[in-house]
């Protein structure tokens, strides 16, 4: 792939990558979420069109590619999001499409043959008439390679694979990647995570913001190296906030499972007038730890102690009565109604607070005022408060989030992923009122993907990987190396553990 | 929906719009039928609207047919906007209509003041069982409510028609009725000699009520949010299964408000069978009225003219009544397909520019 | 003849089959059109256009057969602007087949009036003959099965068989399975998603269509204002009730068509309306007691770009 360029809207998510790979490697496509990884093998899957470069498959130049075309080719993909049909056995997923037979009739002899076949020569020992539905995820994963085999694919794109695995089920998946090797397949594995790429890559492209930052043989590649590359020298330690005033303990997440194949569970504290940061790549068990803070999700073990009172079986209306203040990671989905007013939408949250909502009714002129002046303060750019929050840009939603969820004075305030999709204004201007909070003694737990956000607003940081938690520092005893280091699965030599 | 972000018009008005549109697109298509069936859709109309509006007693008739379907476009309305379909309006009538019936009869020699209320509730309290019911059956045990509805509609209508058949059929009479309710406790009649009663002015009153409800109390917020988007109800402390179960039992209330105005209204007992589906129309004049209880209160009026001048219709222009319900078939396709409709705007509204 | 009697008697089987064979037809169409992913409501109303279809087509040309043949074509047609309203123009699939059914009961009656000049109900015409299959009928107890019924028995009971070796044994059937589940599973798999709800739902029109026409010119010889009676959305609960597949709608409408026979030849103390509720209140049963377990199709009323 030559010279790839991809943009969706105002941003570029691949800028000019060449990326090559030699027939029968395992090559891996190393970096953070962001980087570009899954966009760059869409496009060479033909799910995206390139806005410039090319593509040549065993030297030939391709012209417009697209999913048949690709499979014409021999390239297969196993997306992250298994296309699988529940209701139907292994070998009827896997034929789906392509089965073999005449006049319509499907020779089942036949597919079962040329199925097992290929199961056997790549040792997936899997049971073809067991319904989808009753396997485990590291099964269901093999039945979409094979799909891809049992269509002719000798280049198959792996795109995360082993984000839900288990450790032992990810060993027995690289184990069948080496042995498709040895038959001649050539594979593509994108990742972000370092032991793997390590154990199981014959070259290592790297890419960073869009760009393809690295090309390197295994031989070269060592931990401390390609995490200096994925993550680059960027990150600006700004610690120019004042010293922090560390108040009592607000928040304690205790003994809390949050993937059910963690290898230990999350224990941390946040205080009050700090900013608790945590940092790791998405799909780490942030979502899931969001929602056992915000009362959607559980946890069976432990427990959430906000100031001593045990909220973990606690219905989340309970955190709108203690005030919390909740920027969840996806704003149209969790925190507007986006075909309803601004107004409408400052009440979400609010409808039992007595200010807006005296015996059941709701007080519309204070309500007006409030959503006004809250409009006005935190610089929501919008014609009125009667229009419609899905109409508005996605700065400016989330600083009307931010506006209803911090206007009430919080105590403790949940930022997930906060400045997403935002430019430069909006971040800062979000930060600021962040570090406002913080110095007015609220306790924060900050949690987000980009290590600026965390470095620059953090006190304390901790980094989640496959649920748990590797470390947690003070923010200046965290280095780029250590971090990124922690955030790709690798422990750091000298454990630390700040916990006041 | 093309006004949502641009226009500053409230989205009622171009749902209302839409609806009008749908109106006419069903008119014409009738026509058209009418015209290859050989009849001549300009008398039928006109006839049709003579026997509507043309005289006291024809409005008396059309505003009479509009009640129950007030009622039952209420019922949809409400549910819907917690993004719920009750289809179940006809097995709840029947029952609000039972109830009120027995409740009547049992109390026969009281006074007014407590018989007719009390009748009146325990309508209301019978439909509000089977529509919360439902809504109990869909939170807690996720079980889509569509094939629910059917289910019970038939159980229900075919338990009514039982009681009526039997226990409770009118000694002597040969059709499957009840005994007549004394006539103290029926609604007063607005127009003598017609069927219109003040249960007009109930359902009147029940519109101003819901679209109070959701405009400005807490309860009618919470509803309308977990229609919206119930993720982001959750976190907003919003419990959802309550609200759900709380819609469908105010929903199968309103349903069994129709029953109850037909038996303590029109007939004055009850007879097996007198609804000839207003539970599904229902759906329609809820769907052509945005939702919005008082666009309700003019699509039931249309769909009770189209009703009332069915008769002088047929007896003018040959047309079977059941033209009526042609055009309330269309009406529903159409209406609920956006699509169709915003196209054929947008194409009328390109050849203006053009 | 006595209830115990009754019951042993091969009678039952008949006019079980007999009861049968309109739910167990639109049953299976239902099962077709809903394991593509599409919901049909409007099984009364296309089943009441295909009844009606159904005395017209013989009316017109004096033939039964092409009485059936109608039907079926009526049928189909409704079923198209089911398809194409919940395809193309992404209709909200529930309200489009309460839609269809007050269409199909309103557009029947009026065009009865146009024909026959009355009032809800058709002129009478000719009937769909009897067969008798010559050796067969000879056997004993069995025999009847074969002396004296209605060509429509056979063909509903290889209907059934088709439909199920359809749906299990063949390409098409796999990938209609798998796109009521997944349609961007069908999808990304180079199935063309929207060519197979189209036919779905046609196909099931062009059955209910058929099961009408047994209701107006196999059982009887006309048609009257809303003769369908419920038996549409008796043959959606069997649908349910079966499982979502061929073999089940039909045991279901056996069943179902079972609790009408002895609703209709025995005495029994229970009332009338209480066993007529049977199909229902067993529905609603399965549906609650096996709840979320139930296999529906997983992508049942979403529309697929």
């Amino acid at each position: 792939m030559r010279g790839i360029t991809k943009r969706f809207g105002g941003m570029t998510a691949n800028d000019r990558i060449d990326f090559q790979v030699e027939k029968g490697e395992i090559h891996c496509l190393l970096g953070e979420n962001g980087a570009g990884k899954s966009t760059l093998m869409k496009v060479l899957f033909g799910l995206y069109r390139p806005e410039e470069g090319n593509v040549e498959i065993n030297g030939q130049p391709i012209g417009q590619m697209s999913p048949r075309l690709a499979y014409q080719l021999g390239i297969g993909m196993v997306h992250q999001h298994f296309m699988l049909v529940n209701n139907l056995t292994c070998l009827e997923n896997i034929i789906l499409g392509n089965e073999p037979g005449s006049a319509g009739v499907i020779d089942k002899k036949a597919a079962r043959r040329l199925v097992q076949e290929l199961s056997e020569q790549y040792r997936f020992d899997l049971d073809l008439d067991a319904p989808i539905r009753e396997l485990s995820v590291g099964m269901k994963q093999r039945v979409e390679i094979l799909k891809t085999l049992y269509r002719g694919a000798q280049i198959i794109i792996l795109d995360e694979p082993t984000a839900v695995l288990t450790p032992i089920e990810a060993e027995q998946l690289l184990a069948i990647l080496r042995g498709m090797r040895t038959q001649g397949k050539t594979i593509i594995f994108i990742t972000h995570k370092l032991k793997e790429t390590l154990d199981v890559a014959d070259r290592i492209t790297i890419l960073r913001g869009g760009k393809s930052v690295a090309l390197l043989g295994a031989a070269q590649a060592s931990p401390e190296e390609l995490a200096r590359l994925m993550v680059g020298r960027d990150i600006a330690f700004e610690i120019e906030k004042p010293p922090r005033g560390q108040g009592d303990v607000v928040l304690r997440v205790e003994d809390v499972r949050l993937l059910p194949n963690a290898q230990a569970t999350v224990t941390f504290d946040v205080h009050a007038g700090e900013i608790f940061g945590i940092a790791g790549v998405e799909g780490n068990g942030q979502q899931q730890l969001e929602e056992i803070i915000m009362g959607i999700g559980r946890s069976r073990t432990g427990k959430l102690l906000y100031r001593n009172a045990d909220l973990m079986e606690v219905p989340p209306r309970a955190r709108r009565d203690l005030h919390f203040a909740y920027i969840p990671s996806d704003r149209l989905k969790q925190a507007l109604l986006s075909g309803f007013s601004l107004e409408d939408n400052y009440l979400l949250g609010n409808q039992y607070d007595a200010q807006y909502v005296r015996r059941g009714i709701v007080q519309k002129r204070y309500l007006k005022t409030c959503t006004q002046r809250m409009m006005r303060e935190f610089d929501v750019r919008a014609v009125d408060s009667l229009q419609s929050a899905g109409s508005l840009s996605g700065g400016n939603q989330q600083k009307f989030v931010l506006a209803r969820e911090v206007g009430k004075d919080p105590p403790f305030v949940l930022a997930c992923q906060p400045v997403r999709g935002l430019d430069i204004g909006a971040i800062r201007y979000i930060h600021s009122v962040l570090l406002r909070l913080r110095g007015e003694g609220a306790a924060i737990l900050l949690i987000s993907a980009e290590l600026t956000d965390i470095f620059q607003l953090s006190d304390t940081v901790g980094v989640l990987y496959k649920g748990e938690m590797m470390d947690i520092r003070k923010a200046e005893d965290f280095d780029t190396q250590t971090i990124s280091l922690l955030m790709a699965g690798k422990k750091g030599e000298e454990p630390h553990a700040v916990q006041a | 929906m093309p006004f949502k972000h641009k226009n500053r018009m409230p989205p009622v008005v171009g749902r209302l719009l839409y609806s009008i549109a749908a109106i006419a697109l069903s008119l014409v298509t009738a026509a058209v039928v009418m015209l290859i069936a050989g009849y001549a859709p300009v008398k039928a109309f006109g006839a049709m609207l003579n026997g509507a509006f043309g005289s006291a007693n024809a409005v008396a008739n059309t505003l009479s047919k509009s009640i129950p379907l007030m009622f039952t476009g209420f019922a949809f309305a409400v549910a819907n906007k917690a993004g719920i379909f009750n289809i179940g309006g006809e097995g709840q009538l029947y029952l609000g209509a039972l109830a009120s019936t027995v409740v009547a009869l049992a109390l026969n020699g009281l006074p007014r003041i407590i018989v007719l209320p009390a009748a009146i509730l325990a309508g209301m309290i019978a439909g509000g069982f089977i529509g919360g019911l439902i809504g109990f059956i869909k939170a807690r045990l996720r079980i889509n409510e569509v094939i629910v509805a059917i289910m019970l509609n038939y159980i229900v209508s075919l338990f009514t028609s039982y009681v009526v058949n039997g226990p409770m059929k009118a000694a002597g009479s040969m059709t499957a009725q009840s005994e007549a309710i004394a006539g103290t406790y029926l609604f007063t009649k607005v127009i003598p000699k017609s069927q219109l009663t003040t249960a007009l002015y109930l359902g009147i009153g029940f519109a101003v009520l819901i679209y109070f409800l959701f405009r400005s109390t807490r309860i009618g917020f919470n509803i309308r949010a977990v229609g919206e988007n119930p993720e982001a109800a959750r976190p907003a402390g919003i419990n959802i299964p309550l609200t759900t179960i709380g819609v469908m039992t105010f929903s199968g209330m309103l349903a069994g408000m129709a029953g109850v105005t037909e038996v303590l209204g029109k007939y004055g007992r009850f007879i097996d069978g007198f609804s000839p589906g207003f539970g599904f129309t229902g759906i329609a004049v809820a769907v052509l009225g945005a939702n919005n209880p008082f666009g309700i209160l003019l699509t039931s009026l249309l769909f009770g003219a189209l009703e009332a001048g069915s008769m002088k219709m047929s007896y003018v222009a040959n047309v079977s009544t059941n033209m009526v319900m042609v055009i309330q078939g269309l009406v529903i396709l159409f209406v609920a397909t956006p699509e169709i409709v915003g196209q054929l705007i947008a194409r009328r509204g390109e050849k203006s520019d053009g | 003849m006595d209830n115990l009697q009754y019951i042993f008697s091969f009678n039952i089987v008949l006019t079980t089959l007999r009861f049968a064979i309109p739910l167990a037809l639109a049953a299976v169409g239902a099962t077709i059109c809903e394991r593509s992913g599409i919901i049909n409501l409007g099984v009364e109303g296309m089943m009441l256009i295909g009844a009606f279809g159904g005395v017209l087509g013989t009316h017109m040309s004096g033939s039964p057969w092409f009485g059936v043949l109608f039907s079926i074509l009526c049928g189909g047609a409704m079923g198209l602007i089911h398809a194409v309203l919940s395809i193309r123009f992404k209709t909200n699939q529930t309200v489009s087949g309460v839609g269809i059914n007050i269409l199909a009961q309103g557009l029947t009656v009026v065009l009865a009036r146009v024909v026959w000049h009355t009032d809800g109900i058709s002129g009478t015409v000719a009937q769909l003959p009897n067969v008798s299959v010559p050796l067969l009928k000879d056997i004993p107890v069995i025999g009847a099965l074969f002396a004296d019924q209605s060509p429509f028995l056979y063909l509903m009971l290889l209907i059934v068989f088709a439909a199920w070796f359809v749906m299990y044994r063949t390409k098409a059937g796999l990938r209609l399975r798998a796109i009521g589940d997944h349609p961007q599973a069908a999808s990304t798999a180079g199935i063309d998603v929207k060519k197979y709800r189209y036919l779905a739902v046609v196909i099931c029109g062009m059955l209910c269509g058929m099961a009408g026409a047994y209701l107006s010119i196999v059982q009887n010889n006309l048609f009257v204002n809303n003769m369908v009676a419920g038996r549409g959305f008796m043959a959606l609960a069997a649908n349910i009730f079966g499982g979502w597949n061929p073999l089940g709608s039909f045991l279901a409408s056996l069943l179902f068509a079972l609790a009408q026979a002895i609703r209709i030849n025995l005495s029994l103390p229970i009332p009338d309306q209480f066993v007529q509720m049977v199909p229902y209140a067993l529905t609603l049963l399965v549906l609650i007691g096996v709840g979320r377990k139930a296999k529906a199709p997983e992508a049942s009323g979403e529309p697929i770009d």
